[in-house]
């Protein structure tokens, strides 16, 4: 591909026909680095990203979790400044299935990318993320989105999380994304010495050996590991006998 | 058969680990569903066979001679349908080397020496490896050809790599950024950091000036997940994942991403039902992940070490060794030998290297000095353990720094 390149600027070749042999290309080998690579090149040298949108929806369109293609319409938004209707494909995607992990990165991207993380933005998608939650609360997913748009912030601070958590959990519900979830806001709560400590640690403790003994019994190995982490770092002595 | 989770028959216990799609349809929960339901057959085809054998029955076995077989086939001849990897030869060696030596299979001085030839023919005369001769060099099958011949492990093999002249390659192939191209004008990602890395640590010609700013970079890769992708603002992927981590760890970096949330994405990784990796979230079980993401928890413990130790299993991974086992010994092994990535799926070089490295990985536990054997099943299923930066035996690995470690460190040209 990199001699095929030498040779077309060599030639003076019609870029726009060798746009349409990539198209064909990509369209019976859409796992290949080399042709996706290839047609990032020649639309960079023509300048002209217009079909290039709707060519990757295609193509998703039958893959929605192509990496190459992904990658590359991650570049076009970039390169050419395309984000403004990015967000609101995203959505069409997610409505189609919530558990496409490759649009909720997506979404990302482009948040980052464009407003930023800023306070409202984050209410906004905190709020938007909660919906499809709701909607499956077994969807890991929306659930590493959420904890993604949080990362700047305090969890245990942010208005209405933990509730919202426990109220999943009264409800019943036992996913192993929302019991961590709530391990995590404990710890920060540990770390920034909020709350009744002893009675905290004995929460995200129990809470970590219910994921291991029952919900979640596949990492039990690692939910041990954080127990032993929050016990030796926030524990008395008389808070890990209380807790064992 | 306690050990075998789907054996746990009288209170169905792996049932409850099927797919929750909480009265919610959609193409993921579709392929998911479809993926636990041709596994059940081979989980319950075994449960019922163990249960009505009793004592007569067989533990699990590696099919070790039908592998040998099929990888021994691939030395000397391939059939038509591996045309499509004619630029991927210097790969096919190293998958089939790699896949030999944890098998402990001997190959023979006359292989050893038709492989070195062949791989030097692949050598480029700027530096770096090709595919097959006559080829343009690239980062993956750089790291591929010195691999291979690193198993390889005689004096003629090493002298094959002309280390100057592959420092000069590295160098071409950096960018300002501290990212590495896959080779002359071509695509920039994490693998490209990670081949660097590896044959450079190897062949010891490590400078400062060839990893400046790189550490950083691959750092950029890390997702909001926790795992990284193959180029910042992409999504966290098992494959790259590993090359971020492996090549943080080479370079003495392994602190600078943030370790804990690589943890929590790498074990989630796991499936509740089938045992073995996904390399993505919400993504399919796949046989390769087994070494992708397996494999980078030892070296998640490794860092861990630093700081956790007192916490720090020295038994076990920090995944659910004998589960991955389980998916391997019984859902991918090619009855004609290979293995492969799920039940249904075709065998090839790639899965099997893969998911042999993985099984290594879940039989070996190593911390510090401490070394802990895990080994499901027929105790002939033992492997020789993986090195898990290089991902090749650990006695060659040794071997081969000890060789490259006494000549000297390439200057810059």
């Amino acid at each position: 591909m990199h001699y095929r390149r030498i040779l077309l600027k060599e030639l003076k070749k019609d870029l726009k026909e060798e746009l349409k042999y990539i198209t064909d290309m990509i369209l019976s080998h859409p796992k290949n680095y080399q042709v996706w690579h290839h047609r990032q090149v020649i639309v960079d040298w023509l300048r002209d990203p217009a079909n290039e949108l709707e060519f990757t929806a295609k193509i998703l369109k039958k893959d929605a979790k192509n990496y190459h293609c992904w990658q590359y319409r991650q570049w076009v938004l970039r390169e050419f400044g395309l984000w403004d209707q990015e967000l609101a494909y995203i959505d069409t995607l997610l409505k189609e299935d919530l558990r496409n992990n490759s649009a909720w990165n997506q979404r990302y991207f482009v948040v980052s990318n464009t407003t930023g993380f800023t306070e409202q933005v984050v209410n906004q998608e905190v709020e938007y993320t909660q919906e499809f939650i709701k909607k499956a609360p077994n969807n890991e997913s929306a659930w590493n989105y959420l904890k993604g748009v949080l990362m700047d912030f305090e969890l245990h601070k942010y208005p209405g999380l933990l509730d919202f958590c426990q109220q999943l959990y009264d409800e019943r519900y036992r996913s192993p994304y929302l019991i961590a979830c709530m391990i995590d806001t404990y710890e920060e709560m540990l770390e920034q010495n909020c709350g009744e400590q002893r009675e905290v640690l004995e929460k995200a403790v129990s809470l970590c050996r219910s994921l291991a003994e029952e919900y979640d019994t596949i990492r039990s190995e690692y939910w041990n590991f954080l127990s032993r982490i929050l016990s030796s770092k926030y524990g008395s002595e008389n808070a890990v006998q209380t807790s064992s | 058969m306690e050990r075998f989770r789907c054996c746990h028959s009288h209170d169905f216990a792996i049932e409850k680990e099927r797919y929750k799609e909480e009265g919610l349809e959609t193409q993921t929960s579709e392929d998911q569903k479809n993926v636990e339901e041709s596994i059940s057959h081979y989980f319950k085809y075994f449960a019922v066979r163990s249960h009505a054998e009793k004592e007569s029955f067989d533990l699990p076995s590696l099919k070790r001679d039908q592998h040998l077989l099929f990888l021994k086939k691939g030395l000397q001849h391939l059939s038509n349908s591996y045309e499509c990897l004619d630029a991927s030869r210097s790969w096919l060696c190293y998958w089939i080397l790699h896949s030999l030596e944890l098998l402990d299979e001997h190959v023979s001085n006359d292989e050893i020496t038709l492989i070195s030839q062949f791989l030097k023919r692949c050598q480029c005369s700027s530096g770096g490896f090709g595919g097959g001769p006559g080829q343009y060099a690239h980062l993956a099958t750089t790291y591929a050809a010195v691999n291979a011949l690193c198993i390889l492990g005689t004096e003629d093999a090493f002298k094959v790599i002309n280390r100057e002249k592959l420092y000069s390659f590295l160098m071409r192939m950096k960018n300002g950024d501290g990212s590495f191209r896959m080779h002359e004008g071509g695509e920039v990602d994490v693998r490209g950091a990670y081949c660097a890395a590896s044959v450079a640590r190897l062949t010891n010609i490590v400078t400062p000036e060839l990893f400046d700013c790189t550490p950083e970079w691959i750092t950029s890769c890390q997702t909001y997940e926790g795992g990284f992708g193959g180029y910042p603002g992409l999504e966290a992927h098992g494959g790259y994942s590993f090359c971020g981590l492996a090549a943080l760890v080479i370079l003495g970096h392994g602190k600078l991403c943030n370790v804990e949330k690589l943890l929590r994405w790498t074990v989630n990784r796991q499936m509740r039902y089938e045992g073995g990796f996904q390399g993505r979230t919400n993504k399919l079980v796949d046989g390769c992940y087994s070494f992708w993401q397996g494999g980078a928890l030892p070296l998640i413990h490794m860092v861990l070490a630093q700081e956790h130790n007192d916490n720090l299993s020295s038994e076990k991974w920090m995944f659910d060794q004998d589960a991955l086992q389980e998916y391997l010994l019984l859902c991918c092994q090619y009855a004609g030998g290979g293995l492969i990535d799920k039940p249904g799926k075709a065998r090839d070089y790639y899965h099997t290297c893969y998911c042999l490295s993985g099984l290594a990985i879940a039989q070996h536990f190593a911390g510090g000095k401490i070394a802990h054997l895990n080994v499901l099943g027929d105790p002939r299923n033992e492997l020789k353990p993986t090195h898990p930066v290089f991902n090749i035996g650990i006695e060659a690995a040794t071997h081969a720094t000890l060789y490259f470690e006494k000549l000297p460190v390439p200057s810059s040209p």
